[in-house]
């Protein structure tokens, strides 16, 4: 999602580092007691732990080293990376390692790709992290170094840490990092200490077990839906049908007389009933009445809204990017393909629905507890409905069930609305807000419905001469507080990223934007706008390729030859998968390339095609994502990708129909199963460049990948997503 | 008041008769460890184990429970749910989680009835079962291993 200064670009990484983890460890030399405040809020200070180091560790007296994890972990692993990360620095062992949420606090705990906001995405955890905890573990262990340099009156060099001990070899003395923590503390914080060398990495680059496998085996990992405090209720909200809708009246008579509803109150975005507990809250909402004023609501379809988006392609649109003459090109090309590509819209659907819990603390303050993904915004956005500062409102982070980008939106929905029940009920007692699967579903937020008309022309000798492109589709930017830093001339960069800066060399080149204006809220949805465009560009080169009657890999490699990353990851997945063999009758190959998030990626699929129907047998996957921190859930990120985005491949879809949304529940929009899960391979090409992320780029290539095997097996060429097999006649 | 067993406990609930055990497993009992998904029985999130085999929580109501035992996610025991838990922390098939109860149990219950699942049998019984991060591949891995661990 958001992503402002990108992980392969990293201009200014060093020093806001060095400048984050001053501010955060400024506090130990100043007071350590200052650091407590946040540690506090947050609940992660156990009783009696030692002075802490800086703002990204607590050691224990019993060992424990505590990595703060500023981010949210939706599933993507970065806990463990992210721990991963600064132990391998400290020299812990990796038994005794823990993580905990960090508060909000933007100061310390800032993305540092994302400028001044706490918030989790656009695949940036690790990346924008990865100086920054190496730094943290290694002040921290130049300080347990110091301390014990001092007590035993030996020379700093002669001492070694490994697996949590501080060890001085020629006096045959070594002590445990619980030891020394106390007293380590005291000790200034080294503004530039020593990185290791990889040579001296025992962690990074090495299978290291889940940190959350244990908890999430048992029920015992708390997700924002199992919060529980005391004396809390349960609040649903019945929300407009349509998008744009407002309440013009309701009564709550009925709702009111259902078993254990408490209350039923008006907010901004519907009428909540208060309840007892979760169910009664539900069976509350059936018997709930509102008058809806959809004077302003959005009533089309979604194919009206595509017709739109049909005849506004026509015109040339906001340029977004452009070399050479495409039209002139295309008058003198030997061929041209021109070729339509429709994508509805798509719901995240994460396994846990949206929701948080809110409180009143003794102090005055609030406490929030949610899957929070953009605290900053989070906390901003709850403090102005409560009419309080931000730092009084204080964020519990949890697990969360899955997101793919929908917990964190500009304007904070849910978590704007749990302030507004809360203060609509005099926050008296604890607030639960659950969004059912329906509401989550029927919620909007979806990945744009977008609409991309290409005209591709070859030569004689089959090279590209030209590509004029149009796409139509709703930014998710605009009309959000990010559109002064995203938007520039009015286009989004998140809409046409992927496609407006292809690494093909396409000697005549036009990309144009038109930005849709219907009335439906869209957002990021796990590789933003490279779900769309990557499959664009994918299977038009492969229809070139086609055309040109070459080998579509090495049709690619060609137009590749400035791109290093991309030919490695292209070559590598092809020798895995063994393009180029032989394919039994109604089965094909088909491969896709694409980098996104400063993350390289390509896929080889291999299916199986009859009538009205493709299976996907097996995905070979190669990955460039710089430095693997963990092989393992590099393999499982790209792994999940498939299994996320195949249904998307085959069938999801959000449909309007005059304004409402079709598709409710699971029955409807029905996410992979198990029976359709292909076999996936995942190869990492090896790189000593800084890492970068592997949540969303596994994603964008899927899709082509398939189209692109299907066309081989089939000799049909299906363009729009979901593919429609309709029509599919087999080998 | 009805009254249920759970995880070997009896539990007198101050709920309707009609109410889904998965509410009152999660709002009554406190044992959040089954969780909602869709409310429908299409995601199987809510898998517990009712008289020991696997059943949708969400379609359960609490009046239809008697006397059969109910084991969820915190409290199902024995040497299938070792076993299983154990491959699963082993392969680390986890990413979110929060679909993991439902799967966990949803194998137990394929093991204790198949101790040498194919794939075939694996498909037939986790198809209910709905992984929006994609962990099928190594949910198949894990109950594979389990079964060898078993074996």
């Amino acid at each position: 999602m958001l992503t402002i200064r990108r992980p392969n670009q990293p201009p200014a990484a060093p020093r806001p580092n060095r400048r984050g983890f001053l501010a955060g460890a400024g506090a130990i030399v100043v007071a350590f007691r200052l650091e407590a405040g946040p540690a506090r809020a947050a609940g992660l200070e156990p009783a009696g732990i030692a002075p802490q180091p800086n703002a990204f560790v607590r050691i224990g007296a019993d060992d424990t080293v505590t990595v703060v994890i500023k981010h949210l972990d939706m599933g993507q692993g970065n806990t463990t990376g992210l721990a991963t990360i600064l132990a391998d620095e400290l020299g812990a062992d990796w038994s005794r390692v823990r993580t905990a949420f960090a508060p909000a606090d933007a100061k310390l705990y800032a993305n540092l790709l994302m400028g001044p906001i706490q918030g989790t995405g656009g695949s940036t955890a690790v990346a924008n992290s990865w100086v920054q905890l190496r730094k943290a573990g290694a002040a921290a262990r130049e300080m347990l170094v110091a301390a014990a340099a001092f007590q035993w009156k030996v020379p700093v060099a002669e001492i070694t840490v490994a697996e949590g001990v501080v060890r001085h070899a020629p006096s045959n003395r070594q002590a445990r990092f619980g030891e020394l923590a106390a007293s380590a503390a005291t000790l200034p914080v080294p503004a530039e200490p020593r990185l290791k060398d990889p040579s001296e990495w025992r962690l990074i680059g090495q299978k290291v077990p889940r940190l959350d496998s244990v908890a999430k085996t048992d029920g015992s990992a708390v997700y924002a839906l199992d919060i529980r405090r005391p004396g809390q209720v349960t609040a649903v909200i019945a929300r407009p049908p349509r998008f744009g809708g407002t309440v013009k009246g309701f009564d709550g008579a009925q709702a009111r007389k259902v078993p254990g509803v408490l209350d039923v109150v008006q907010v901004p975005s519907g009428v909540a009933v208060i309840a007892r507990d979760t169910w009664s809250a539900m069976q509350g909402r059936k018997a709930l009445t509102v008058e809806w004023d959809e004077s302003a609501a959005e009533t089309r379809s979604s194919e009206a809204i595509l017709a739109e988006y049909r005849e506004r392609a026509k015109a040339p649109g906001l340029t977004a990017s452009t070399r050479g003459d495409p039209g002139a090109a295309l008058k003198g090309a030997a061929k041209v393909i021109e070729a339509e590509f429709t994508f509805p819209y798509l719901a995240h659907a994460a396994m846990e629905p949206l929701n948080a819990t809110i409180e009143r603390a003794e102090d005055g303050g609030y406490d929030v507890h949610a899957g929070f993904q953009f605290q900053t915004v989070e906390q901003a956005t709850m403090a102005a409905v409560l009419g309080v500062t931000p730092d009084r409102v204080r964020l519990h982070t949890h697990w969360a069930g899955g997101s793919f980008g929908r917990r964190a939106t500009p304007t904070a929905d849910y978590a704007a609305e749990t302030a507004a029940v809360f203060k609509a009920t005099g926050e008296k007692a604890p607030v639960h807000l659950v969004w059912t699967r329906e509401d989550d579903m029927t919620g909007g937020y979806y990945r744009p419905s977008v609409l991309h008309r290409v005209r591709a022309g070859i030569d004689a000798k089959g090279a590209v001469v030209g590509w004029d492109h149009v796409m139509v589709g709703k930014s998710i930017m605009i009309g959000s507080p990010f559109e002064a830093m995203i938007v520039k001339n009015g286009i989004d960069a998140t809409t046409v990223e992927g496609a407006s800066d292809t690494p093909y060399a396409l000697p005549a080149y036009r990309f144009g934007v038109h930005n849709g204006r219907e009335g439906v809220p869209v957002l990021w949805w796990r590789s933003v706008g490279h779900s769309h465009t990557a499959h664009v560009m994918e299977v038009m080169i492969d229809d070139l390729a086609h055309a040109a009657g070459a080998d579509p890999v090495a049709y690619r490699l060609a137009l590749l030859t400035n791109a290093p990353r991309l030919a490695g990851v292209l070559r590598r997945a092809a020798d895995e998968a063994g393009w180029g063999g032989a394919q039994a009758k109604g089965s094909g190959l088909g491969v896709a390339v694409h980098e996104s998030f400063g993350s390289y990626v390509a896929m080889v699929a291999q299916v199986s095609v009859g009538q009205g129907h493709v299976k996907v047998e097996r995905i070979v996957a190669a990955v460039d994502v710089g430095v693997a921190v963990n092989p393992d859930v590099i393999r499982a990120q790209v792994e999940g990708a498939v299994g996320f985005a195949l249904s998307s491949v085959l069938r999801n879809r959000i449909t309007l129909k005059d304004g409402q949304v079709q598709e409710a529940n699971f029955d409807a929009y029905e996410p992979t199963r198990m029976s359709e899960m292909p076999r996936v391979e995942v190869h990492i090409v090896p790189s000593t460049a800084a890492p970068t992320g592997i949540g969303e780029p596994g994603v964008p290539v899927l899709a082509p990948a398939i189209a692109n095997a299907v066309f081989a097996a089939s000799g049909q060429r299906l363009r729009s997503l979901p593919l429609d097999l309709s029509g599919l006649k087999g080998a | 008041m009805p009254q249920i067993t759970i995880n070997g406990v009896l539990h007198a609930i101050d709920a309707d008769p009609d109410t889904p055990l998965l509410w009152v497993l999660r709002d009554h009992a406190a044992l959040t460890g089954t969780k909602y998904g869709c409310g429908i029985g299409q995601c199987g999130a809510c898998t517990v184990h009712l008289d020991g085999q696997p059943v949708r929580a969400c379609q359960t109501r609490l009046g239809d429970v008697g006397t059969a035992p109910v084991a969820t996610i915190e409290g199902v025991t024995g040497r299938v749910a070792d076993a299983v838990q154990a491959a699963w922390r082993t392969l680390d098939v986890v990413q979110c989680g929060y679909c993991q109860s439902g799967q966990i149990m949803s194998a137990i219950g394929l093991l204790s009835r198949n101790a040498r699942p194919s794939d075939a049998d694996i498909d037939g019984a986790m198809d209910g079962n709905i992984c929006r991060c994609g962990t099928y591949q190594r949910i198949r891995a894990a109950i594979h291993e389990a079964a060898s661990r078993l074996a």
